[in-house]
């Protein structure tokens, strides 16, 4: 399997199940987000991208539209070993969250009604609130001192949580205007 | 409709449209769900949200939570596989022939272009669920002071959430 030769130099050659291990461990530790563990897996233990390949290959699934661990998962799993591949990555990362998540679901359904429970969940549900405020927040910052990127973005957000306009629609427009904008003013 | 072709269609939809990942589309994600499907009321969404942040892996853990709530478990593999397929097949396509492009202008100005937009949309869907845990004053409170700390502090977001739902748990809070 390894006896593919070539003049750059040696690279890992990971197997189906060796991609499968690599996101399934990212999986399990990724509380709070995955992107850092998966960073860490694919470029500093097991090595299979360089820093500036992760760079890349990140960049361009954030372009795309879906999850963007997610569409790591496809990207990398495809490179290394097709279709095959991808659907690896992909279980790999999804099979123990999906399995804990639903697990925590059957638990709230049962103790819910549970005074304290209920009013832990309150709270949580008020800090995880807060907790995607706070994405919100860091993943504005490079807005500042921008105007009309502010106010695109403070469009975007009347569009959708004042006027509650279906995303299908009103994506596509907010994204080619916003383009065409900010482009035309190189805001 | 059965159920299951519906959950399909909404998440299949969703896929496509989560620019910036799952937190983009959960706007969408509540309208669908909460006030065109009626699966459940904001509060609940809430609650699965909340939920999906205490549990391991990727953000989109939400969805497959509530494909079970509405569905069990055929429910959460429909909506966990309708939200990855439609995105996951153009990731496989495009990224085979992204290099190609890596210094087109195009490309560049759409990636300046969706900045706002992404931004935006993630404001909105904080908005909108800090709009349905504020079930009282002390949600209010949970919600400033546990903001506060996410922005300004360098603590573990767990530790954070962990401790909010301690807080509840005890009185303190909720």
């Amino acid at each position: 399997m390894s006896e593919t030769s070539s003049d750059v130099p040696a690279r890992p050659n990971p197997t189906v199940f060796d991609l499968f291990a690599g996101f399934f461990m990212v999986g399990i530790c990724g509380f709070g987000g995955v992107l850092p563990w998966a960073r860490r897996m694919i470029v500093e233990q097991r090595k299979w991208l360089t820093q500036p390949e992760f760079t890349d290959m990140l960049g361009l699934c954030q372009f795309l539209p879906g999850g963007n661990i997610m569409n790591v998962t496809i990207a990398l799993g495809s490179r290394f070993r097709g279709v095959a591949g991808a659907a690896a990555c992909f279980l790999g990362l999804m099979t123990a969250p999906v399995a804990i998540v639903i697990g925590l679901g059957v638990v709230y359904d049962r103790y819910a009604d549970f005074p304290p429970v209920h009013r832990a969940f309150v709270a949580l549900s008020a800090a995880a609130a807060a907790y995607l405020l706070a994405t919100a927040w860091k993943i504005a910052s490079p807005l500042r001192g921008r105007p009309l990127a502010i106010g695109v973005a403070a469009l975007t957000f009347v569009v959708i949580a004042v006027l509650r306009l279906p995303m299908l629609a009103a994506m596509p427009l907010l994204a080619i205007g916003s383009t065409l904008l900010l482009r035309r003013f190189r805001a | 409709m059965s159920t299951l072709a519906q959950l399909a269609a909404v998440y299949g939809q969703l896929s496509l449209l989560a620019f910036g990942g799952a937190n983009a589309v959960i706007p969408e994600m509540q309208r669908q769900v909460v006030d065109v499907h009626h699966w459940m009321t904001g509060h609940e969404f809430a609650a699965l949200y909340a939920l999906a942040q205490a549990a391991p892996g990727p953000n989109m853990m939400v969805v497959s939570l509530v494909g079970w709530q509405v569905g069990g478990i055929l429910g959460a593999l429909v909506t966990t596989l309708s939200v990855a397929v439609p995105s996951s097949t153009l990731t496989l396509v495009v990224s085979g022939v992204w290099f190609r492009f890596k210094d087109a202008p195009w490309r560049k100005a759409m990636q300046a272009g969706l900045q706002p937009v992404t931004a935006g949309l993630i404001m909105a869907s904080a908005g909108l669920l800090i709009e349905s845990t504020t079930v009282d004053w002390t949600a209010a409170a949970v919600t400033v002071v546990t903001a506060c700390l996410f922005i300004f502090t360098k603590l573990h977001p767990m530790l954070i959430l962990a401790a909010a739902a301690v807080a509840g748990a005890i009185g303190l809070a909720g």
